[in-house]
This record gives C-alpha cells, sequence and structure tokens, in this order.
C-alpha cells in the first residue's frame, strides 16, 4: 500500500525540499491554519520560527506566549474565535500542556497540537531523538477521554498527516496530536506541497454533545470545562448524566475508528514475520524488510540516501543474503491512537512472530500483545537516542527465530 | 426580578452556586449594567477561569468560555488576538489571577492587550472551603494558616499597575455604580484594564478575615474602611483604596503595535 496523499488543490502542486518541521509549518498553512501560538523548545523550534512571518505573509495571526500552558490555552481560544489554530512543542511543554489538551477535549474544541519527540523524563536529551511520549499522548490528562494521535516517518508525512490532523480534529470536534520525533522534524527530503489553501469542512453536530457556536455569531454559546450538556450547563454532579458525557467524548472516536485509522502493510501476503513500527523506526523497519528480501532500493528511496548505505546494499544482494530465510513483513501504524486494533490482528493474522521497535523501553507492543494472543510479540525497544538501524533489526530477528528453531 | 437580569441570565441555569449574601451578584449585575449601557453585548464574550467569581459569567446569555484554573487571559488572549475587533473581558478572582494565573497577568499586563479583567478579591479561597489565598490578610485564621497568616498580602490592583496595565481601578462590593462605571471605562479603554473587586464571602472570610459571617456587616466595614482616591491626596492609613487608580492613554495596545509591525512586513512581500 503506498501512502495517501492529501489531495492536491485545484491550485496545483510542486515538488521541494524541506525540513520536517519546516514542511509540518507550511501544511499548517495550507490546512487554513490562520493562527499559532507557540513557546520555542528544542527539536520543534523551526515551526515556530517558520511561521513566526509566513503567518503573517497569509494573514494569519501569530504570538509567542510566555510558556506552554499559555500557547496551548491561546489556541483553544483562537478557535472558539473562529480561527484554525495549531502549536507546536516537545516533551517538557507538551506535559505542560496535558491540563488544556483535556479542557479542549471536554469542550470539544479542534486544534492541532504537535509534539517532536526528544529524550525524556524531564530536560533528558533536548537534541536526540525517542518515541518515549507514546503513552503520554493518550493519557497525558486526568479523566477519561479519547485522542486522536499521528506518528509521521518521513517528511511528505509531516506534511501530509498535518493537513491529515486538522481535518480530524474538525470533522471530530477533538483536539489531534501529530506526534513526530526529532529524526523527522530534521530530516530533510523532496516532498509534493500544495498551492493555496484546502477547504476543510466542520463537524457533524451527531458527533457532538458541547455548543459549538463561534464565538461573536450571535450563538451565545458557553464553553464549559465541567461536563455539561448540549446547552454548556454543568452536569458534573449529576451522575448518569455525566456518565452519558464521557461516553459520548470517547465514543465519537472510538466509533469511528475505521474511518480514523491509518495503518499500512508491506510484504505482509505471506510473511510470518511482522515488524510493527511507527514513526521514524519505521524508515529502519521497511529497509530491512528489503534487505531481507533482497529487494534494491527503489530509485526514488535512493535519492537522499548516504551512499555507504547503497553499498552495502548492493553487496549484500550481491553475495549470499542471510536474512533471506526470514519471511518478514512491515506493519507500520499512522494513528498510533485510537488503537487500530482490528486493522492490525487482521494484517498479522498469519504471523508467528510480531517485533516491536521502539524509541522507548517498550511501551506500544504493551498494546500489540494485549491484541495479538496467537502470536510471539518481542519488543525491541531502544534507548539512549538513535534509531534502530535495519541491520541491529535484522540481527535481532535472526537470533529470536533461531533460538525458537 | 430586574428587567435587565431578566433579559441577560439564563433563567434555567438558576439558583446559581452562590452562597446567600455573596458578593458575586452585585458584580454580576455591574457588569451586565456596563455592557448594556455600551450596547456591545453581541461583540462581547466573557471568559474566566476557577473559582466562586468564575462562575459569574456562566449564568449569562452571552459567548463565556469557562477555563481552567488560573488560565483565563491566556485563552482571553487567544480570543482577542483572533478578533481583534472584538470584545472580552474576564472575571478571574484573588487565587485564580494571583496565584497560579500570575504568570500570565505578568504578560497580559506587560503586552497592554485591550482586555478587561474584572479582579474579583474575597481574600480567601470559597470554593474550596476557605484556604488562604495570595490576598489574605496578615494573621487571617483560614484552613490552611492556622497560625495565623503571614504571607505579606498582594495587592492586585497595585501590582498590574507595576506591571503595565493602562487602566486601573479599585472598588468595594459596596459601590456597584462606581464599579459599573470603572467597568465601563475599562472596557472602552485601548489597552488593559483592571478593576479590582474587594468582594465579600460572608461564608468564608465573614469567618477568617472579619469575625462576622453577616453580609451587611461586612458590606458596611467596606463602606466605612475605604476612602477614594484622588490624585495628589493623603492617603489614610489602613483603609482600602478605591478609585481610578491609573489611566494611561499614551502606552500603545499590543495588537496596535503587533498591526503596525507587520504591516511593514507586508508591504515589503
Amino acid at each position: 500500500m503506498e501512502p495517501q496523499l492529501a489531495e492536491p488543490s485545484p491550485k496545483g502542486s510542486r515538488k521541494v525540499i524541506l525540513q520536517g518541521n519546516e514542511a509540518c509549518a507550511k501544511a499548517a498553512i495550507y490546512a487554513g491554519c490562520r493562527f499559532f501560538a507557540g513557546y520555542p523548545i528544542t527539536p520543534s523550534t523551526e515551526i515556530i520560527e517558520f511561521l513566526s512571518s509566513e503567518m503573517i505573509s497569509v494573514g494569519g495571526t501569530f504570538i509567542q506566549m510566555e510558556d506552554e500552558i499559555a500557547s496551548a490555552c491561546a489556541i483553544v481560544g483562537a478557535r472558539w474565535g473562529g480561527k484554525k489554530a495549531m502549536t507546536a512543542t516537545s516533551g517538557p511543554g507538551f506535559t505542560l500542556m496535558q491540563e488544556t489538551i483535556g479542557y479542549a477535549a471536554v469542550t470539544e474544541t479542534p486544534v492541532v497540537i504537535v509534539n517532536v519527540q526528544r529524550g525524556g523524563p524531564s530536560t533528558g536529551q533536548p537534541t536526540m531523538s525517542s518515541q518515549q511520549d507514546i503513552y503520554q499522548v493518550k493519557y497525558g490528562s486526568h479523566g477519561d477521554y479519547e485522542i486522536i494521535a499521528m506518528t509521521p516517518s518521513s517528511v511528505q508525512e509531516m506534511y501530509d498527516f498535518t493537513i491529515r490532523a486538522f481535518e480530524l480534529s474538525e470533522k471530530f470536534r477533538t483536539p489531534v496530536i501529530l506526534l513526530a520525533d526529532e529524526v523527522v522534524g530534521h530530516m530533510r527530503e523532496k516532498v509534493t506541497i500544495y498551492e493555496g489553501e484546502k477547504a476543510i469542512r466542520g463537524g457533524h453536530r451527531n458527533y457532538v454533545v458541547s455548543p459549538q457556536e463561534d464565538f461573536y455569531t450571535g450563538g451565545n454559546c458557553l464553553v464549559e470545562g465541567q461536563l455539561h450538556d448540549e446547552e454548556g450547563m454543568r452536569i458534573g454532579h449529576l451522575p448518569s448524566k455525566s456518565g452519558e458525557f464521557i461516553r459520548s467524548i470517547c465514543g465519537k472516536i472510538q466509533n469511528h475508528i475505521d474511518e480514523i485509522q491509518d495503518v499500512q502493510s508491506y510484504f505482509m501476503e505471506d510473511a510470518d514475520i511482522a515488524i510493527l513500527a511507527y514513526g521514524s523506526v519505521s524508515r529502519s523497519a521497511l529497509n530491512a524488510v528489503k534487505q531481507a528480501k533482497g529487494i534494491k532500493l527503489s530509485a526514488d528511496e535512493k535519492e537522499g540516501k548516504l551512499r555507504f548505505l547503497k553499498k552495502l546494499v548492493r553487496k549484500k544482494s550481491a553475495e549470499e543474503n542471510p536474512y533471506s530465510h526470514l519471511n518478514v513483513g512491515l506493519i507500520k501504524v499512522n494513528t498510533v491512537w485510537p488503537f487500530p486494533e482490528k486493522q492490525i490482528r487482521r494484517l498479522a493474522a498469519k504471523c508467528r512472530y510480531v517485533f516491536v521497535p521502539e524509541m522507548n523501553n517498550g511501551k506500544y507492543c504493551r498494546e500489540i500483545e494485549r491484541c495479538l494472543k496467537e502470536c510471539k510479540v518481542i519488543s525491541l525497544p531502544k534507548i539512549g537516542g538513535e534509531m534502530h538501524s535495519p541491520a541491529e533489526l535484522l540481527e535481532s530477528i535472526a537470533k529470536e527465530v533461531k533460538e525458537d528453531e | 426580578m430586574n428587567r435587565l437580569m431578566e433579559r441577560y441570565l439564563r433563567l434555567d441555569a438558576l439558583p446559581t452556586l452562590f452562597c446567600a449574601g455573596c458578593g458575586n451578584g452585585i458584580i454580576q449585575y455591574a457588569a451586565i449594567s456596563a455592557i448594556e449601557n455600551l450596547g456591545i453585548r453581541k461583540d462581547t464574550a466573557l471568559v474566566s477561569g476557577i473559582g466562586c467569581s468564575s462562575w459569574i459569567p456562566c449564568y449569562l446569555n452571552m459567548d463565556v468560555m469557562h477555563t481552567t484554573h488560573g488560565r483565563a487571559l491566556a485563552f482571553a488572549q487567544g480570543l482577542k488576538l483572533a478578533r481583534p475587533g472584538k470584545k472580552v473581558i474576564v472575571f478571574t478572582g484573588d487565587g485564580d489571577c494571583l496565584a497560579i494565573g500570575g504568570n500570565h497577568l505578568l504578560h497580559a499586563c506587560k503586552r497592554n492587550i485591550d482586555i478587561t479583567v474584572i479582579l474579583v478579591n474575597n481574600h480567601i479561597y470559597g470554593m474550596t472551603g476557605g484556604q488562604k489565598s495570595p490576598a489574605t490578610p496578615e494573621n487571617a485564621v483560614t484552613k490552611t494558616s492556622p497560625f495565623g497568616a503571614y504571607d505579606e498580602p498582594m495587592q492586585g490592583a497595585e501590582i498590574a499597575m507595576s506591571l503595565g496595565a493602562t487602566y486601573v481601578a479599585r472598588w468595594t462590593a459596596a459601590h456597584p455604580v462606581q464599579l459599573q462605571k470603572s467597568i465601563e471605562a475599562g472596557i472602552k479603554h485601548k489597552g488593559f484594564s483592571l478593576i479590582e473587586v474587594i468582594s465579600q464571602c460572608p461564608t468564608q472570610s465573614g469567618k477568617s478575615v472579619y469575625g462576622n459571617k453577616d453580609p451587611a456587616f461586612i458590606i458596611n466595614y467596606l463602606k466605612q474602611n475605604s476612602f477614594i482616591y484622588k490624585e495628589g491626596m493623603e492617603e489614610p492609613s489602613g483603609r482600602i483604596k478605591c478609585g481610578i487608580l491609573l489611566h494611561d492613554n499614551d502606552k500603545p495596545e499590543y495588537i496596535e503595535r503587533m498591526e503596525n509591525k507587520t504591516e511593514q512586513y507586508r508591504k515589503r512581500l
């Protein structure tokens, strides 16, 4: 399955070389975002830098706030003023935003929040990559709510997923998180971008409970952080109505998972070993799968790759391929939350092994273990700030399979 | 019911959460009257944080955002920046604005962004049951200052002046007419305006601060123990300083400054 590009606008498209963070910022403008509030933090800073002028040239509003708390609050405020709004941050700032993410979820406010992950905890590793926020993105704010989170693995996906994030947030009236990482944030690649502005339609009234009229339109809209009814009136003291409200804001996402989910598969038709990866790690994983199959990298993929890697591939395929016995494919999860359980189960139905490489201590693999009971789920955590190399992945897989035989 | 109140209140939301004798009703009415007199109901949004005073706008039939603790000013600034031509009024309390929201107050004042803040100071955390706030007077025995408060109390209005707000006034719940006029002036003022209202909380500060839970007693106390400041006057000590404390029309407003700068940039494009 090839990556699905966002539909081109009637004004056409062009190919350019962009950095991931820059692509995200450009996509926001294309998606109609006209308000950005943020606070500088490595490794997301290029987004706020780029938008400090770009937002002005398209007639939007940019403000550097006093902290990430204020940034998240300001975008929610701006959205009720009728402007599509976004902020971008990294680990420590994302932690500060959690309270407001909960507020956006409960008030059903569509906003996009970009988290370019770095190593944690605390100040952690400001300049290194990680996927350690995979649980924070879902469980970070207190209480029960559902979140949509997308994990780009390339600059093109930084662009496309940002547009998709705005579409999903507007449709389901909910905060959407673009869960990028330092690798995709800072890498430069050739991407297709679109001219003009995409018209993104608003939400379906059936999905939401809360009042939804933009301010100053005569709607007398009461936006309330306490659990509330259709009029915005508090119901937090009423157990049955409160339960219903929570079921509703969770249900509007859980019940539309088929529409929200984006899971790609590569060479999974007859594979009995799967690598399940998300974000930048899925690039290594795809490379590993191709090496095992003795497939030369396509012309497109060769572009921008380091020369020694090409040599390595040529050498491997010329000699005997030590991994040719591994019948391995890739499941690439683009929407990590809501958890695309059915889709993963369907794709991994014939697998004996599912390997889950992640740049953290082994987190998402717990979800995979829970949903795949028939096969062996093996976590391949890597902490320290570097991605798994394809060779590392193949060695770990070969070792595990050999031990079992 | 008062005709004006009837037109503004969400009648099906009544009764309010406020205790009998609370100052919030006086402040609510002053704000409604100001909005009505200026004829800006449809062009005004109300934003509040968490605490008793932050419930004031929630009973009004207007665009209202009841946000998280301390953050009202951050939400309000986002809204104002998105719709510079419209009005934003923030309702906040001494805990909401001066403790947890202090950083946002600092930066909103410094920006001199065109927002009007009504800071309801009842000297205590009322909703959580009577704990010490940043404005609690020294020696007041509250649930979290059992030996008497020993922090120096914060003065909301003076802090706002020192941080760069350009219209600052203070009144008490015993000055409803002056309060309404100041709210009107604050809304009309182009820049950051803050109107502090010393308000009675008979339930909590009645017990902890005034030693008397009778609302009428506290209102009388506020009336007798305050003075209206006039420039150059000798200030009596130990009494609440009321009046228009600052009105500066010269400092440019934030969005104006932003637009001036970006206009130059757009021209260069």
